[in-house]
């Protein structure tokens, strides 16, 4: 039991801080606090939790419920995001202040949504946790004030919510019926040629769609750029990207059952190259920050694909490692997004003009977070996509790993004018500067990515032993 | 290979990056100038070591390897050959003139210019002496963020059209190089390109591996028709700019051309020759043609950029001794004259305002020690015998003759439209009817700028008159490299006879060229 409870920790320490939470949001109405104050320093406590329970090991719940490097790296990942993500929830201008405990009840769920997924190898525990997860969402994205467009985001997000998991049930149905299991572990065993058994490959790929949608991948990401749109700056940057790392845990499980000749493999391939390619084409002419971030995310969806597409301990790690980075570079430019939206409003690129001399500190992390974005080295961007690109190559999928490099000089174009209107491009009207110190931790997020682009190494070890764990 | 133990090349890289954090905390623009400058001569003095440099050995020299990321194969692999030894010294050389010939040049943003200008100097000198290929690249691509900001930043009033183009076409270039590396990898299964270069490939992943880096190092040479960057980047890029784009960023092409191509992809290189040789025969004639219709200074030494790194391609691709001989020295006095002209072109800028040759007629008279410089780097990028320009096209030609007499002939109008170009513009400054002279001040050389342009000048009549030293410095490199070069692709030859029907053309070539190849090292030995 105890022993349980300690293979347990950083969920448990999440429930604490959802159930705290609660009693904060039937208690009386916050009056004017932006958030409870003890939420940051829980959220760190969190972090620290995660990384003390990295090696934790072990199979719980009747099976259904694994906790191995693999989930416990994919928790901490999601403890980090969390943390910053609250910390940027700050002062959420767009929240009525009666709504905020709810607003962080939310945020906490769903995050402790994610953190199940990231251990469930059931496939009933991975439908639960993701509903868990998702159905926080539903209630997040449209608060925005009396916001219209938040609204239609929200709906927007439910009706495809809803329908991939429609989906992704049939396709849970075909798979029970015809491999008789929703465990993993004999799944894996199981053959998934197209030869033996077409109904259950079907089934697995109706499955995956579920998670393509959570990743927003081609072409289920429609919801992604209205929604990131529709939704509060604070709000879209939680949505960008916490969920994909649950999606992406799980999609880590299931191609590591596949052989990579199989054709869902392949499926996953052209999807991702799809993806990626419509995803700068459409990006190039966005001229909303957020907008133009939500067909980066469809890009980037399609990049995590590559390593996946390679079926083998690196390119599994390589996904884990770029879907963190993914996370860390998202937030550095939602960071600064949140800031230079006192009021909550949409950011354009023309609100960038001039930041440089407004706001040095921020300037400078919205660079960092762009050229991570594009994959220039010497940011973590580089590494990660240097990492999917090398182990996916002599997979079978070498075409996939050009159209990889070819969209990165699509992607450039973009990406390279949110920097041009940061560093020269000046203000017309003197726009307001930011508080001072508000660059803090996007600056840490940026020193982040600066030092996992020069010392990849401890973190991508720890990622290549948990994808080890799931193909020797 | 020699390790070292005093690990010289990491701190030419990271001096710069230590001057930069520094930076930040100053205030004034004065100081920033002045910590800037102190730093770049105490590059220059930290790169001093390299001079003990071992001219009778061909291997790498002071070769620095830790383990990066052992489970990728990554390592922090440096060294310098006969190769990059002279473009690192060029490079470091350059910070404190560049720093010094942007002191009245740069009025805003002055910190961020040089925080910029010390990071490109870094990644330089980091492409210059990676031998890991992942380190290369990162370098490689690192440099193209603080150009960017020069152009953009500190350029002309086109500045934002040129630095997207500049940007946009050197990463698209070498998106498909990374693709080449991981190829690369899993073939040899090694990121070291000294290891690499040791293995042999075969002839179809050859021209593949070819062609994806050829592609980076054309863009960034550049070679025609890859070259409409290059006038748009000079022309609105600050002078500084300028200098370190014709004097360092072209020779990472060639660099990698000498460096990857011919000892990765030796068939390949081979097969591809003639039609290499007949791009470089392009950009030389273009460039010159081109540069010869130009009316605004900056615009005419962009275009003579094209023709003369047109022979160092030519060079290169001769796969002689004196060919590739005259392709390095090529490089490296194209980065000290053409560095100049763009410096005197700068400062005829800051006293007229305007590039335009109509404008700036008749200096002889005003500014004699102006035209005394302008002059002697004008002669020798013509490559007037006794400059330094001279010995490097005298060695192509010479290889290009030994070669082939009708490529020969195809490039001496260029030679000759250098020198109608070079003289047209020489002659309407020191001598032109000037306009009037209102709102323009003739002053000559202050003695800043005489700081500036004299070690460029010593160094203009010094390799002109004596290259002996630094032809014996790259030597060693050149005959190990072209002698690993023969011996791979006589393999080819042997295979070729075999499979007749694969790759006509480049047989006929080879046939031509082997027997020169192997006399030339048997000559040299």
């Amino acid at each position: 039991m105890i022993q349980q409870i300690s293979q347990l920790l950083p969920e448990l320490w999440q429930i604490a801080v959802v159930l705290v939470l609660f009693l904060e949001t039937i208690g009386k109405p916050a009056n004017d606090a932006a958030k409870p104050k003890w939420l940051p320093l829980a959220a760190a406590a969190g972090i620290f939790v995660a990384v003390f329970s990295l090696k934790a090991d072990g199979l719980l719940f009747f099976k259904a419920y694994q906790v191995d490097s693999l989930s416990q790296f994919f928790k901490l990942a999601v403890l980090v995001g969390f943390f910053i993500v609250v910390l940027n929830a700050d002062p959420l201008p767009t929240v009525e202040s009666e709504k905020r405990s709810d607003y962080f009840l939310f945020l906490a769920l769903s995050a402790l949504g994610l953190m199940f997924l990231a251990s469930t190898v059931e496939l009933i525990a991975v439908y639960m946790a993701l509903e868990i997860s998702s159905y926080s969402l539903y209630a997040l994205i449209p608060l925005r004030g009396k916001d219209q467009r938040a609204a239609e985001a929200g709906i927007k997000y439910v009706l495809f919510g809803a329908a991939a998991t429609a989906v992704s049930l049939y396709g849970l149905s075909y798979i029970l019926a015809t491999q008789h299991s929703t465990y993993l572990e004999v799944l894996a065993a199981a053959d998934w040629t197209w030869t033996h058994s077409p109904l259950a490959v079907i089934g697995l790929t109706l499955f995956l769609a579920g998670f393509f949608y959570k990743l927003a991948l081609f072409p289920f990401h429609f919801w992604c750029p209205d929604v990131y749109d529709g939704t509060g700056n604070e709000t879209a940057a939680y949505v960008a990207t916490l969920p994909k790392l649950g999606a992406v845990v799980i999609m880590i499980r299931l191609v590591a059952m596949l052989k990579p000749e199989n054709g869902i493999i392949t499926i996953i391939a052209v999807l991702g190259a799809c993806s990626m390619t419509f995803g700068n084409l459409s990006a190039l002419i966005q001229k909303d920050l957020k907008r133009m971030l939500g067909f980066s995310s469809v890009s980037h969806a399609g990049y995590i694909m590559v390593g996946l597409s390679a079926v083998s301990a690196k390119g599994l790690a390589a996904a884990g490692y770029y879907s963190l980075v993914y996370v860390l570079m998202n937030l550095a430019c939602f960071w600064v997004i949140c800031r230079l939206a006192t009021d909550g409003r949409n950011i354009t690129l023309d609100d960038l003009n001039g930041l440089y001399k407004r706001a040095p500190g921020l300037a400078f992390i919205m660079a960092v977070g762009a050229f991570a974005l594009v994959g220039l080295p010497p940011t973590a961007g580089f590494m990660g996509k240097f990492f999917l690109l090398t182990s996916a190559w002599n997979r079978g999928h070498d075409w996939l790993v050009i159209i990889a490099c070819l969209n990165t000089a699509i992607s450039i174009y973009y990406y390279l004018n949110i920097v041009r209107h940061a560093y020269t491009a000046e203000a017309e009207e003197p726009l307001p500067a930011p508080k001072p110190g508000s660059a803090l931790w996007g600056g840490v997020l940026a020193t982040l990515l600066l030092i996992l682009g020069a010392f990849p190494g401890p973190v991508f070890h720890y990622a290549e032993v948990a994808g080890k764990l799931l193909i020797p | 290979m020699m390790e070292s133990s005093w690990p010289i090349l990491t701190i030419l890289i990271f001096f710069p990056l230590l001057a930069c954090l520094a930076l930040v905390f100053v205030k004034t623009d004065h100081g920033a100038r002045v910590l800037t400058l102190a730093a770049g001569i105490i590059e220059l003095l930290l790169a001093m070591p390299l001079l003990h440099f071992d001219l009778a050995s061909g291997g790498y020299q002071f070769v620095e390897k830790k383990d990066w990321m052992p489970d990728w194969g990554l390592s922090y692999y440096l060294g310098i050959d006969g190769i990059s030894f002279l473009m690192v010294l060029l490079t470091v050389a350059l910070l404190p003139l560049c720093v010094l010939c942007s002191w009245t040049y740069i009025s805003k943003r002055v910190k961020e210019f040089h925080i910029s200008l010390l990071l490109m100097v870094a990644a330089c000198v980091g492409v210059f002496s990676a031998l890991d290929f992942i380190l290369f690249y990162i370098f490689w691509e690192a440099m193209l963020v603080p150009m960017f900001l020069l152009i953009a930043v500190w350029g002309g009033p086109d500045r934002r059209y040129a630095s997207l183009k500049f940007f946009l076409y050197t990463l698209a270039g070498s998106t498909l190089l990374l693709v080449a590396i991981i190829a690369l990898y899993w073939t040899g299964h090694t990121f070291s390109i000294p290891e690499l270069a040791q293995k042999n490939y075969s002839f179809n992943f050859q021209i593949w591996v070819f062609l994806a880096m050829a592609i980076a190092f054309a863009i960034k040479v550049p070679m025609f028709p890859f070259h409409t960057w290059l006038p748009a980047a000079h022309v609105e890029a600050p002078t500084a700019g300028s200098v370190l784009l014709a004097s360092v960023l072209l020779k990472m092409g060639a660099y990698g051309f000498l460096r990857l191509c011919l000892p990765l992809t030796p068939q390949a290189s081979v097969y591809f020759a003639p039609m290499m040789i007949f791009i470089s025969i392009c950009s030389i004639l273009y460039g010159g043609f081109v540069a010869l219709g130009q009316k605004d200074m900056k615009k005419l030494i962009a275009y003579s950029s094209v023709a003369h790194m047109g022979f160092v391609t030519m060079g290169i691709f001769l796969f002689s001794l004196r060919g590739i001989e005259g392709a390095l020295m090529v490089m490296l006095n194209h980065g000290i004259t053409t560095g100049g002209l763009f410096m005197l072109v700068g400062a005829i800028y800051e006293r007229s305002h305007s590039r335009e040759i109509s404008e700036n007629l008749g200096l002889g008279k005003y500014l004699p020690a102006y035209m005394f410089f302008f002059g002697l780097f004008a002669l020798s990028s013509l490559g007037f015998p006794g400059t330094n320009s001279f010995v490097g096209e005298a060695l192509v030609l010479i290889g290009v003759f030994a070669k082939n007499g009708w490529v020969g002939a195809a490039i001496i109008p260029g030679v000759m439209l250098g020198a109608a170009y070079m003289l047209r513009l020489t002659q309407k400054l020191a001598w032109g009817e000037p306009p009037s002279a209102k709102g323009k001040s003739w002053k000559d050389l202050n003695f800043r700028e005489w700081a500036y342009f004299t070690p460029l000048a010593v160094f203009v009549f010094y390799i002109g008159l004596a290259p002996g030293l630094t032809l014996r410095a790259i030597d060693p490199t050149l005959k190990e490299l072209l002698h690993t070069f023969s011996a791979k692709t006589a393999r080819k030859a042997v295979t070729m006879v075999m499979e007749p029907e694969k790759g006509l053309a480049g047989q006929n070539f080879e046939t031509k060229l082997q027997p020169a190849v192997d006399e030339r090292i048997g000559e040299s030995r």
